[in-house]
């Protein structure tokens, strides 16, 4: 792969003309060096970003199947997701997800980042371990899973037989609801590694002087976490919070391999449907649509995000 | 290397709370109460991959015995040589390593070449094009995706090696983070070298991208992590099993394995191994990754 950058001419400047500004001729080679540079980005990011994104507006405007020729329609695709119940209900399945995914992350990450926060040995070593999960593909963990979730013969089950009375049948992939707690459950292993690093990241960044003072004090083990280690974590919990109400708006990969393509409603998520209505149904204007939906709750998110920050730096200089 | 290094737990950097040995009562308790968790969350990642791997070398009958064994009875290791006798498994471990590989050389490349103008070069309208690309970060990727498939089946691409590198080949989230790094770079050697006569590409590839090796190598593993699990993308505009990569040849798998598990996750752990493998090479370089960029698997 060789991308040939002309080189400019290897014009010195004369000294003098330096402290005074650039030569004209100089800022024009700059000008041009830089759009070299920018082009190849440039021009994937006006295709496939930009490109994109007017052609998804304008598609969600059509009714249209990718074979027949495309009906312009207006905003009916948009008025009918309000009517269709299955879009209410990939949203209340995506929201099942959030919550049970970001409380269990945040608190186990919180809790063993603090069991971790001394110097212990070994941890470089088993760092590597707590990754393997974060590194392997979702398709390779939700087989897996979807191994250890039978009802029958699954380890899981096996595993719970122990801490409750009685056998235990539990039909983890059978059952919808369920399967999404399934689904969840498998997102919350999968990504434990991940949380424990923020927040390990969020507690070295506090000064020890905070806790000098507030031992200084007298403030006892628990109330250092609670007024000084937990609120100056809120800016990565809240990070966190909204990485995973986005993770959860992408879950595709997990269901697909442990429900198969044709899920049960109430196992489908946002993202599922998406995909359901666009490449299985032929509904490119009405995938679309729901496509814009997503991006208004992510761009408000991220507004809401931004906002926060903010407010925290001007509390953390006041 | 100084700025990727986010801090980590185990760098011996000072810990948060104080922890004066001897004469906290609590430390000792503590320690103990870390060393619990430590070896719990070791145990609770490796228990399912370990259960992966026993499950892969048993016969049918011992799959189902129960109470499940941890040790196969008698190892199978015909699970895996059937594999590549049903299956094109070198196709497609040659497809990943194939994409991937193209994909993170391009991403490298090219992200870093724009992250060097936006860091360093003057020029008309530098701020409103970083900020467009910038901006693009919030966008989900639902959204450019049909229009993505749809220009690739208007080319003909269907079913090609173009379909998955060249839609991948930058992201403005690389060109963000490579010129976060390069803003912190020092900018003296770039100037000497532009006061005898360099070229900008010349500073770029003799100064600018050996100082940034760690950061260079920190998004490339991350990005081909990201590229080797990918299943959507391939999913949607792949069809023929010569043709697809291991993520989407685990679901080829598991519709015509259905429910031999044993085969299932022989499938698996192939499909993990050589990942594993990178993994562990560049361990390092993979949780700066993820330091610098938090981003969620």
């Amino acid at each position: 792969m060789s991308v040939s950058i002309p080189k400019p001419a290897r014009a010195r400047v004369p000294r003098r003309d330096r402290g005074q500004g650039r030569g004209r001729s100089q800022q024009a080679r700059e000008t041009l060096a830089a759009w070299l540079f920018l082009a190849p980005s440039t021009l994937h990011f006006l295709i496939f970003t930009v490109g994109a994104l007017i052609a998804s507006l304008v598609i969600s405007t059509w009714q249209w199947d990718l074979v027949t020729p495309h009906r312009f329609i207006g905003i009916d695709n948009y008025t009918a997701l309000f009517q269709d119940s299955q879009f209410y209900t990939s949203l209340g399945v995506t929201l099942t997800y959030c919550l049970i995914t970001i409380p269990s992350g945040i608190v186990l990450g919180m809790l063993i980042a603090l069991a971790l926060n001394q110097k212990l040995r070994g941890m470089t070593t088993l760092r590597f371990i707590y990754f393997i999960p974060y590194v392997a593909p979702v398709a390779a963990v939700a087989l897996l899973w979807r191994w250890m979730y039978n009802s029958q013969y699954g380890i899981l089950n096996w595993f719970l037989s122990f801490l409750v009375p009685g056998d235990v049948n539990i039909d983890w992939l059978g059952e919808p609801r369920l399967a999404i707690v399934a689904a969840a459950i498998m997102d919350v292993w999968k990504n434990l590694g991940w949380s424990v690093t923020l927040f390990t990241a969020g507690l070295l960044a506090i000064p020890a002087h905070y806790y000098e003072a507030a031992e200084l004090d007298g403030a006892s083990a628990w109330q250092r976490f609670r007024y000084v280690t937990f609120p100056l974590l809120t800016p990565t919990t809240f990070f966190l919070v909204v990485m995973g109400v986005i993770g959860s708006f992408q879950v595709f990969d997990s269901i697909y391999l442990m429900l198969g393509d044709t899920p049960n409603a109430q196992a489908t998520t946002y993202n599922f449907y998406i995909w359901q209505q666009g490449f299985r149904y032929s509904n490119m204007g009405y995938a679309s649509a729901l496509s814009w939906v997503l991006f208004a709750i992510i761009g408000v998110l991220t507004f809401l995000q931004f906002k926060f920050l903010n407010k925290r730096v001007n509390y953390e200089l006041g | 290397m100084s700025s990727v290094s986010a801090p980590l737990p185990g760098d011996g950097l000072p810990e948060g709370a104080p922890d004066r040995n001897g004469r906290d009562p609590g430390a000792r308790l503590r320690k103990a109460i870390g060393y619990f968790a430590l070896i719990a969350l070791a145990v609770v990642a490796l228990a399912p991959l370990l259960w992966m791997l026993s499950t892969s070398l048993k016969s049918n009958q011992n799959v189902f015995s129960y109470p499940p064994q941890w040790i196969p009875h008698d190892w199978k290791f015909s699970n895996y040589t059937s594999l590549w006798d049903d299956l094109p498994m070198n196709r497609w471990l040659f497809n990943t390593f194939l994409v991937s590989t193209t994909v993170v050389l391009g991403q490298l490349l090219f992200c870093s070449m724009s992250a060097y103008a936006f860091a360093r070069m003057q020029f008309k309208g530098r701020e409103p094009l970083f900020y467009l690309f910038l901006a693009s970060l919030m966008v989900p990727y639902q959204v450019t995706l049909i229009p993505a498939f749809v220009l690739i089946s208007r080319l003909g691409w269907i079913d090609s090696y173009q379909a998955l590198i060249i839609p991948q080949l930058s992201t403005p989230f690389g060109i963000f983070m490579l010129r976060q790094f390069f803003m912190t770079l020092p900018k003296e050697l770039e100037e000497a070298a532009r006061l005898d006569g360099a070229s900008y590409w010349r500073i770029y590839r003799t100064i600018l991208v050996p100082l940034s090796k760690p950061a260079l190598l920190a998004f490339g593993v991350f990005s081909f992590i990201g590229m080797w699990g990918d299943f959507l993308w391939p999913l949607i505009v792949i069809n023929s099993p010569e043709k697809m990569t291991l993520t989407v040849g685990l679901n080829y798998l598991s519709n015509s394995y259905n429910t031999d598990w044993a085969r299932l996750m022989a499938g698996d752990v192939i499909s993990l191994l050589p990942l594993m493998f990178i993994y562990a090479i560049a361990q390092k370089y993979f949780i700066q990754g993820i330091a610098m960029t938090g981003l969620k698997g």
